[in-house]
């Protein structure tokens, strides 16, 4: 038990009439790397973002290191603070330096004095090889460049897991792999983490499980091998023949 | 065109420049206080909050500013219980209903126009903020209110010229700011043209220090749009 870290039970999600989500019943195992795929619309995003309360689920239990994530404020807050978040549009803060928007979340939820901070922020800015830019600010750099800020963002608070949201759909395609080396490091070195992403050669080298959704369910999940040259599912075979062809 | 008139009045005009600041100053700031207050009732969430907030706003900004002037100014004193209350000093005197009226209706617009900044912070940006834990005042304080600032200051500026020139409309309840002195002298001379017009150009020349001003502060908060 103690080594599950994400639980979903029988999760559904609405959007008014739209069921974005059903009956979603997931665990992810400390250490585990996951990636979600399928077509657009298909409730990848809404699911990892009701792990993190950025949506809120409908039915169904998700438990986070063992603590159910209810509409108590005090629960959300413990879960965000366990789980870092990596957005497609980077989301960086536009009006502080880099080195200041990795240290803004240390200081006031954590706590943690500024000389630390500082410390921590230069440490992972190192880690995702910016460390040169700590005193720019967002615009000044590339897409890439800020993804990766973001990530050594996430990184700062310490989490448990990190979820990653299409990290790389809204970067040029030049930029892309400079972001999946760093996600490739991570996994290496053992973060647990969730990653909804169409890069299928990362998801074959990198994932413990692939899951693949489809109209708000989890059609199918498997280990990267037999999920790519043996799906058993219908959609899921139709959905690699698009996206592997070209 | 009598320029040794215009000589000898300038001066004059301008020994009401003190009353003009004060009344720009003191109802700026003030209103600026009360746009906040307004605004975090807008947002609260809660009905019993935002109603009166929209309610203050829809008054003000749907009434001549002279017109609440005057019923400040007139109007007020007819109550016993405004003559009894701790209000009466500012409101006995016509200084005070020139703030109270002006703080009230720069308030109203001011309010609006931050709502607008507000609006304007990218949704993703409070995203980011939620997923790293900060709660909803922080992400107001450290988030919302730097960058919506920014989006709101050329707004901003605007009331503030409108503010500095409704000022004038305090003559018309007897106080002596460079209109109210500038009206004296007409009165006196019969030389409205002269008067009027280095009236005119003083405020412009105002309204150019306040653009410069404004110009200056949003160079400022806009650094990190093009460091």
């Amino acid at each position: 038990m103690t080594d599950t870290l994400i639980k979903m039970q029988n999760v559904d999600k609405f959007f008014g009439d739209f069921q974005a989500l059903k009956n979603i019943n997931l665990e992810v195992k400390r250490g585990e790397r996951i990636v979600i795929c399928g077509p657009s619309g298909s409730g990848k995003s809404t699911l990892i973002r009701c792990i993190n309360r950025l949506e809120k689920h409908n039915n169904g239990h998700i438990f986070i290191a063992g603590k159910e994530l209810t509409d108590q404020v005090k629960d959300i807050d413990a879960v965000r603070r366990e789980v870092g978040m990596v957005f497609q549009s980077f989301n960086l803060f536009p009006h502080m330096t880099i080195v200041k928007n990795l240290m803004l979340a240390q200081r006031l939820v954590r706590k943690i004095k500024k000389p630390e901070a500082h410390k921590t922020a230069m440490h992972f800015l190192e880690r995702v090889k910016i460390a040169e830019q700590a005193d720019k600010y967002p615009v000044q750099l590339s897409g890439g460049q800020q993804q990766r800020v973001a990530i050594a963002r996430a990184l700062c608070m310490k989490p448990e897991i990190i979820l990653f949201d299409e990290p790389t759909s809204a970067l040029d395609p030049e930029m892309i792999n400079e972001v999946l080396e760093v996600m490739t490091d991570l996994a290496k070195e053992g973060m647990t983490m969730i990653c909804v992403t169409h890069e299928m050669g990362f998801a074959r080298s990198v994932a413990d499980r692939i899951i693949f959704m489809d109209e708000g369910e989890i059609v199918e999940e498997a280990v990267p091998e037999e999920f790519f040259d043996n799906p058993k599912n219908e959609r899921t075979k139709q959905f690699l023949s698009q996206i592997l062809t070209h | 065109m009598d320029l040794t008139l215009i000589t000898e009045s300038v001066p004059k005009i301008l020994s009401g420049i003190g009353i003009t600041f004060q009344l720009m100053l003191l109802s700026a700031i003030l209103g600026l206080i009360l746009a906040v207050i307004l605004l975090l009732m807008r947002l609260s969430g809660k009905w019993y909050l935002s109603w009166p907030a929209q309610i203050h706003i829809y008054i003000f900004r749907g009434t001549p500013i002279l017109v609440q002037i005057f019923i400040i100014y007139y109007g007020l004193p007819q109550f016993e219980f405004v003559r009894d209350s701790i209000f009466w000093p500012i409101l006995r005197e016509p200084f005070g209903c020139a703030v109270v009226a002006l703080t009230l209706n720069t308030g109203a617009y001011v309010c609006e126009i931050l709502r607008g900044g507000v609006l304007g912070v990218d949704h993703g940006i409070l995203e980011a903020g939620s997923a790293l834990g900060l709660s909803a005042q922080q992400k107001f304080i450290y988030l919302t209110t730097p960058i919506a600032a920014r989006i709101a200051l050329p707004a901003y500026s605007n009331d503030f010229i409108s503010l500095m020139k409704a000022t004038s409309l305090a003559s018309t309840i007897t106080l002596m700011d460079m209109t109210g002195i500038a009206r004296t002298i007409v009165a006196q001379t019969f030389a409205p043209y002269e008067i009027f017009i280095s009236l005119a150009i003083i405020y412009m020349i105002l309204t150019w220090v306040i653009q410069k001003t404004f110009g200056r502060i949003e160079k400022y908060l806009s650094h990190y749009v093009n460091p």
